[in-house]
């Protein structure tokens, strides 16, 4: 029971990282194509300033429970994925450099520079995020011990032994790049107004369909690979409200991008993010990691999970703390509502 | 094996040495902007609205420098330290996560407002800004040090039948005395930190002939500031850390002072370069008797040597501990006198004609960093061979399935990068202190 209560934690911290950060890694994506002049870069950069850092937070604080709750799996899926991992880290360093120091400068050409570093970076990120959570979904060589090691790439096939990126788990990253870009573009739709809004219209509408072609060929991709995925879903009929969902959330955003009605969009895009997620950690539960080979050797919550009194007395500072931390959100979102001024 | 484990050494020290230069800078300036933003209330001045402006801009990219470099420590226990992390996840996963959700979350919110939301704040709304700041970032060294503590004085532990650990009480761990002793004593280094650059960049102004009455602020909050921290620093905070280290590191102390042999009226070595091999110190200045007075109160009490201890218990760097300690003890000394010195001119009124003095103090600026560095490496090195002290040692904690070359790979990467970013952090830093605290009223 506390297992899963802290499995679904866990889950709901990622998924809040994913949504929240994800339309400033999308407006990263897309801030070289949306802004050509030095006002609209701005723009871009006034529009997620004072929220991103708040934003990554949840990236820290859901890793950190994910240590905390079980740490078993933290310590094999963080060794194993040791380079990816490294590669992550190094771009969310020039990310946040790319973001931050930008304005202490003058010259456009350090300007420029940083402009690269936070647009590169971020579109790396996307994918390699993507990529990761295919790799969860596929499964890894666990040994007895319940420890891997994940290179880049082997073969670039789902097979014994597989690299970080293979052709799945590509589908994963593309998916991540699109589905994000795509929620960036709604973001920067409902925060500017004038050649910025419309060029960021233009493209959440070009995307979606590149959208709907890749969650379809991603979710039969994950029914090809591991078909046990879909074992929960015919446990519990009621977990199908799930997959709905994202169907609901992709028609909804379609109508929603035709019409002009911004915020529609970006709601949309943020509750199809949540619900892929959902999708992904319902499939999932009990397991938190699975082997890819055939001894089956998953990291469940069971055989992960930290101990009895942590489990429970975390429960109370942790409920503690996220609420004060979603009052903050609500005062520093209250604080930047509205559409930005063009200066 | 070996040779990757030294290397996921080297990482982790590499990386937390680098980060901890600008947390250190962040949680010493932010008291100081409270006090300037303080004082632009209470005296209705603007000159320490402009004051706390610039120094602003110093912390907001010292700041990010301390985001961007910080992500990598929590992650890194996972990527380098798997086993330790497998055994250690339901302790200090704790603290961790608390410095997750009560202080980083703090911080970015109010973060953004105090450095751009001065003119859609009231004052006081602008005030209170500012002291959230200041708690996020002090309140985020707790954290940080409440883990720290834990892996040097274990407490409210258990160990399960696998090997790993369960916390046994809440505020037993986040109230470790050895947490509490250890960051009274890392504050008042941070302090110093901030307030000896403070007064660098107004002793800089003052030499130059700019922005006088701002350096003369500058000036008047940075020694007045220094010189409590690094009184502070080594009394009370300082002293009582030794006698924790004495009574339950005594190994560890023995090896900071070189003291090789068990002896009573054991002296305080000032200067000297430990021999391992000889097992004595070679060109010894020494005090004698002062090590037994300063941990046991009598001058002719026995103080225990490394020779007390089995071999495989002892530190296994003595030459480095022992620089790192007496370069923490040194230069912390000299902090005292140089705030001192420049307290008594401030006081007589001769601070701000004193050239020589101004001198000192802007050159003096990069020790604090040293200090406060030297004064980590004492603790982390001083805790070798273990990582929990007494419980789990460093050969046991690393990942195994990272290999030499995976790891060399990342620490190469690090040190490439953190090259980059320091050039970038003095750059930004150096045009931040030419444009100056009386332009920066005038930006954005």
């Amino acid at each position: 029971m506390m297992e899963t209560t802290w499995f679904w934690l866990v889950a709901l911290m990622l998924i809040a990282y994913v949504v929240l950060d994800g339309f400033d890694l999308g407006a990263g994506v897309l801030h070289l194509l949306l802004a050509h002049t030095e006002a609209e870069r701005q723009l871009v950069l006034r529009a997620i300033g004072p929220v991103w850092d708040g934003n990554e937070v949840w990236l820290i604080a859901g890793g950190g429970t994910l240590y905390f709750a079980f740490p078993r799996l933290y310590a094999s899926a963080f060794s194993g994925f040791y380079l990816p991992l490294h590669i992550v880290l190094w771009l969310l360093i020039w990310r946040g450099i790319g973001i931050e120091f930008r304005m202490h400068v003058t010259s456009t050409v350090w300007r420029s520079l940083f402009d690269g570093f936070f647009s590169l970076s971020s579109l790396l990120l996307t994918v390699f995020f993507g990529a990761a959570l295919a790799n969860v979904l596929r499964g890894v060589p666990l040994q007895a011990d319940g420890y891997f090691f994940e290179p880049l790439w082997t073969n670039w096939r789902v097979g014994p032994a597989p690299g970080i990126l293979d052709w799945f788990t590509l589908i994963g990253g593309a998916t991540a790049l699109v589905a994000l870009a795509l929620h960036g573009a709604n973001f920067m739709a409902l925060k500017t107004s004038g050649g910025l809004n419309d060029r960021a219209r233009r493209l959440a509408r070009r995307l979606w369909p590149l959208l709907l072609a890749l969650t379809a060929a991603s979710l039969l991709a994950t029914l090809d690979v591991r078909p046990a995925l879909l074992d929960n879903y015919r446990a519990h009929a009621a977990a199908l409200a799930i997959p709905a969902l994202v169907v609901a959330s992709l028609v909804a955003l379609r109508v929603c991008i035709q019409r002009g009605h911004e915020l529609g969009a970006f709601l949309s895009s943020s509750t199809f993010l949540a619900a892929m997620l959902a999708g992904a950690a319902e499939a999932l539960y009990p397991n938190l990691l699975l082997d890819s080979g055939s001894q089956a050797r998953h990291l469940t919550i069971f055989n992960s999970a930290t101990g009895r009194y942590a489990m429970s007395a975390g429960l109370i500072w942790w409920s503690g703390g996220i609420v004060v931390a979603i009052a903050y959100f609500v005062f520093v979102y209250r604080m930047a509502r509205g559409k930005l001024s063009q200066p | 094996m070996t040779d990757a484990l030294l290397l996921h050494r080297l990482q982790f020290a590499f990386t937390a040495t680098f980060h901890y230069l600008f947390p250190q800078l962040t949680m010493g300036l932010a008291p100081l902007i409270v006090v300037l933003k303080t004082l632009a209330i209470v005296r209705s001045e603007t000159r320490y609205d402009e004051a706390a402006r610039f120094w602003a801009r110093v912390f907001g990219v010292s700041f990010t420098m301390g985001v961007v470099t910080g992500i990598p420590m929590e992650f890194q226990f996972g990527t380098n330290w798997a086993r330790f992390s497998s055994a250690t996840g339901g302790v200090i996963g704790q603290p961790l996560v608390m410095e997750g959700v009560f202080s980083f979350f703090l911080e970015s919110a109010f973060l953004g407002l105090f450095l751009f939301g001065e003119r859609r704040l009231s004052r006081w709304g602008h005030w209170w800004v500012s002291v959230a700041v200041f708690l996020g970032s002090w309140l985020s060294g707790f954290f940080i040090i409440v883990t720290d503590a834990w892996m040097q004085h274990p407490v409210a532990y258990v160990r399960l039948a696998d090997g790993s650990f369960d916390v046994t009480s809440f505020w037993g761990l986040l109230l470790n005395p050895w947490a509490l002793v250890q960051y009274a004593h890392t504050m008042c280094g941070a302090l110093t930190t901030g307030a000896f650059a403070m007064a660098a960049v107004g002793a800089y102004y003052l030499l130059e002939g700019r922005a006088v009455a701002h350096a003369r602020t500058f000036l008047r909050l940075g020694v007045v500031a220094g010189l409590l921290a690094c009184v502070l620093q080594i009394f009370p905070t300082g002293d009582m850390h030794g006698r924790y280290m004495a009574r339950y590191q005594p190994a560890v102390v023995a090896g900071m002072e070189g003291l090789f042999h068990t002896e009573a009226g054991a002296p305080v070595v000032l200067l000297g370069q430990p021999d391992p091999v000889t097992q004595r110190i070679d060109n010894p200045l020494a005090v004698n008797d002062a090590l037994s007075f300063l941990i046991y109160g009598t001058t002719g009490a026995e103080v225990k040597g490394l020779d007390a201890f089995p071999k495989e218990d002892q530190p296994p760097n003595i030459p480095l501990l022992f620089f790192s300690y007496h370069i923490m003890a040194g230069l912390g000394t000299l902090f005292v006198a140089v705030m001192g010195i420049a307290a008594l001119l401030l006081w007589r009124g001769w601070l701000f004609k004193s050239h020589w003095m101004l001198w000192i103090l802007l050159l003096a600026a990069p020790f604090p960093f040293i200090a406060n560095t030297a004064g980590w490496l004492t603790a982390e090195i001083g805790r070798q061979p273990w990582l929990v002290y007494g419980l789990m040692r460093t050969t046991a904690g690393s990942s195994t399935t990272v290999s030499a070359g995976n790891s060399l790979f990342t620490l190469l990467g690090f040190m490439g990068l953190y090259a980059a970013l320091a050039i970038l952090f003095l750059f930004l830093i150096g045009h931040e202190i030419a444009h100056g605290p009386e332009r920066a009223m005038h930006q954005r």
